[in-house]
């Protein structure tokens, strides 16, 4: 058990490794852009809803919180309050994807999703364009990541109430627990680099 | 060859004679059984089916490709598909051959086995990658029933993004998928690696297989997602213009070449590490000797893995990288070539003094060494960045990478398959065959890509159907070469399915060789060894060591075995 438990924490580990390999394929042409193109990333970062955005930066930190307690309760064979925390921690994901949707949406409303539907606003440079294509594919994966978590929280939850974690066996909480902890940190790196930097 | 060594743990135990032993291939029956298998022996034998048949659709297209190329004249093929051809032919052979070849096959079978565990880590994992690996690789043949793609393998934007006709999304989803199969691969060894080594075996008596392999997993963790997120960038910008790598939009397509070759590079070495662990083990073998500097080779792997990654560069020196840029990397190109020669060198040193014997995977070795160096060095023609504007983009470079990747990787690969082949099957092939399959693909090889190296000096650049009168001659030598190349594929297929059914039942070790996975039954059972071993020596304790430096070596590894 003590071996199995072991080699699935460093599964997991270099498994996120992966992850930020995955990310930093974005983060990387983010930066090459930003430095080529600062007005246009000025630009940009002003089209977005700093308010969505902070409150949403305060609902994942709030969501590992419950997290961390969600493996604490596990570790402590607490099961109603281990049911508690990873149902809290499955609200606040979805508040996070609802309020990603009404973000989403008012873009597609004011004609700044890439693509055909793009339409440049007055005075922007001409590369808003690459600025959006940036912020859909990083905030759209990690969305993905939000949702694809979602459906684990579902599967762990499912264990739990089925009375299957303990003391001596909760490395799937903890193993999730890696995970959602990982999501919340890049989006921890997105809401500046989109959001915030470049605001005056 | 009598084995002067203690063996290796009480591993030994045969079933008697007579009654009919239970191993791993008949201890069920049916496409159920092997389907939902989570044997990693089974899972190898289900890759070395699945990638043997992609193979020869590789080569099919190749013959295509060659049979072109015969003339000057594009009077076989209309261009268009002759691009198509070329591109399929590389998307087949790069990321549903080589890639796999000897990790998913030759790994998953021996890397439990070498360390005396049971199977994999994560025995289910390795299941999934299977099936991920069949579900992209059956993406990508539709993508080229359906139509094909004619980018080439290396897909740059804008080409792919807007110009290229074609199911250029559909391969790369196909491609996109088929890099998860790597990427659990590559976490299934390293957490195997690290956590479920027997007793005693501690990092410094592994074999070196399992240290390339480990390398290899290193690069397939960290580079595969960077090719996942640059293949899904291409798709969307296709569908949708987003305008991540279109100039007119602000874009820049250079970005797609820095995010494909940081994958690409350490990709090739995803390629050649395994045929480089396969070559550690059959050069000591046939020497009966230790292998020579066994920590230099185990950590130039290492080295090979962390600079593979520091030299993407040099396929831009003329994509309008800054000539600062191009030196640094230049330089760091040419740095990635020390830890290769580092193992040439120790390989040729331990044949010295050795006593040889030119069995068929030895003879596959030494067709390994003498093609991988002429790869390895012209790389160093190529990552010179004033000759490589001359180079860049004609014969040359595909005489360079094919030297490695089908001189070097498959020799490799086919060494493998024959050294192991007794171990997986429990049979013998018949040796005389086998010896000269080996040589008929040498000769074969030599043949087709030499006369591109000349050819590509000469000025003709890649990847077109029609070229100069004058480089007709050098063309066809390569085209009659690639005949002989293409027969000498065959054969082994012909020896090795009829050494199935008539081949002499293989001992537990014909070569009496070293590793663990020579000390259990061939095939060998279920659960790979009946008692778990304990290692108690440093690997490939081979009695020719009687020699100063040797018993030194003994000496300084003696603390660690206590
Ligand atoms: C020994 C160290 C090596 C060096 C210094 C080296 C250097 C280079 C350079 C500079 C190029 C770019 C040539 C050009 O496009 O103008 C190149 C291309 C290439 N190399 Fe190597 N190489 C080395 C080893 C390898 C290995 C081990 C492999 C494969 C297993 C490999 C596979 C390739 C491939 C596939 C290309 C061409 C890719 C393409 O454009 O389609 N190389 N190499
Ligand atoms: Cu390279």
């Amino acid at each position: 058990m003590g071996q199995q438990k072991e080699a699935a924490t460093l599964g997991m580990w270099a498994f996120l490794v992966t992850e930020i390999m995955f990310f930093g394929g974005l983060f990387v042409g983010y930066g090459v852009y930003r430095f080529m193109y600062p007005e246009a990333f000025h630009f940009g970062s002003h089209e977005l809803d700093i308010q969505l955005g902070a409150f949403n930066t305060g609902v994942l930190i709030a969501s590992s919180l419950t997290m961390a307690l969600a493996v604490r309760a596990a570790q402590t064979s607490k099961k109603k309050l281990l049911i508690i925390f990873l149902a809290a921690t499955f609200v606040l994901g979805a508040i996070f994807l609802g309020v990603k949707v009404v973000e989403y949406s008012s873009k597609w409303d004011h004609h700044l999703v890439p693509g055909s539907h793009f339409q440049r606003p007055e005075g922007a440079p001409v590369q808003l364009q690459v600025f959006f294509a940036f912020y859909f594919m990083m905030t759209g994966m990690h969305a993905l990541h939000m949702i694809i978590g979602a459906g684990l929280m579902i599967w762990v939850l499912y264990g739990a109430v089925k009375n299957r974690y303990h003391s001596n066996y909760y490395a799937p909480v903890e193993m999730f627990g890696l995970y959602w902890h990982f999501v919340d940190i890049v989006w921890i790196f997105l809401f500046p680099l989109l959001y915030l930097i470049g605001r005056h | 060859m009598s084995s002067t060594s203690v063996d290796q743990g009480a591993v030994l135990e045969r079933p008697p004679r007579g009654s009919k032993p239970l191993n791993y291939l008949n201890i069920s029956h049916g496409l159920r059984s092997w389907l939902l298998t989570v044997d990693h022996k089974r899972i190898g034998i289900l890759y070395l089916i699945s990638v043997t048949l992609f193979f020869f659709l590789g080569g099919a297209m190749a013959v295509g490709i060659r049979l072109e190329l015969a003339s000057p004249q594009g009077d076989l093929l209309a261009a268009e598909t002759y691009n198509k051809l070329f591109t399929m032919h590389g998307v087949v052979m790069v990321f549903f051959f080589l890639i796999p070849s000897i990790p998913a096959v030759f790994g998953n079978f021996l890397v439990p086995m070498m360390i005396g565990a049971r199977d994999v880590a994560f025995p289910k994992l390795n299941l999934l990658s299977w099936y991920v690996f069949i579900t992209g690789g059956t993406l990508t043949l539709i993508a080229m029933v359906a139509g094909g793609v004619d980018t080439g393998w290396t897909f740059y934007a804008p080409y792919s993004t807007t110009y290229a006709n074609g199911w250029v999304v559909l391969t790369g989803v196909g491609i996109f998928i088929t890099g998860f199969s790597s990427i659990l691969t590559g976490l299934n060894f390293i957490v195997t690696i690290h956590k479920m080594r027997a007793p005693g075996l501690t990092w410094f008596k592994l074999p070196l297989f399992i240290w390339s392999h480990y390398a290899t997993a290193l690069i397939m963790i960290l580079g595969t997602p960077v090719i996942a997120i640059t293949v899904l960038l291409v798709a969307v910008e296709r569908l949708f213009r987003i305008g991540i790598f279109d100039p007119a939009l602000g874009g820049d397509p250079v970005l797609f070449q820095h995010l494909f070759w940081f994958y690409s590079h350490p990709a090739v070495y995803i390629m050649i590490l395994p045929s480089m662990g396969v070559m550690s083990e059959l050069v000591t073998c046939f020497s009966r000797k230790r292998v020579f500097g066994y920590k230099f080779i185990a950590f130039s792997s290492l080295a090979i893995a962390v600079l593979g990654f520091l030299v993407w560069g040099h396929h831009m020196f003329v994509s309008s990288q800054s000539i600062y840029a191009g030196m640094v990397f230049s330089v760091l190109s040419m740095l990635v070539a020390i830890p290769s020669a580092v193992k040439a060198f120790n390989w040729t040193a331990t044949l010295y003094k050795g006593s040889v014997s030119y069995q068929a995977p030895m003879i596959y070795a030494f067709g390994f060494l003498g093609l991988f160096l002429i790869g390895g060095l012209t790389g160093l023609f190529l990552s010179t960045l004033g000759t490589d504007v001359h180079l860049h983009d004609t014969y040359f470079v595909v005489a360079h990478f094919h030297f490695i990747m089908v001189g070097g990787a498959i020799m490799g690969y086919l060494g493998a398959i024959h050294f192991w082949w007794p171990k997986m099957t429990g049979r013998m092939y018949s040796e005389g065959w086998a010896r000269f399959a080996a040589l008929v693909i040498f000769i074969g090889f030599y043949l087709t890509f030499f006369p591109q190296f000349v050819v590509g000096y000469l000025g003709m650049p890649r990847r077109y159907h029609v070229y100069p009168e004058e480089f007709q001659i050098l063309n066809v030598l390569s085209t009659a070469g690639a005949s002989i190349l293409g027969a000498g594929y065959l054969i082994p297929m012909v020896y090795l399915m009829v050494s199935l059914f008539k081949g002499k039942k293989a001992s537990p070790n014909p070569w009496d060789a070293k590793g663990l996975e020579w000390q259990t039954p061939s095939p060998p059972p279920t659960e790979n060894f009946p008692v778990t071993p304990v290692v108690t020596e440093n690997p490939y304790n081979y009695p020719g060591m009687e020699d100063e430096r040797d018993r030194e070596a003994d000496r300084e590894h003696a603390p660690a075995s206590a």
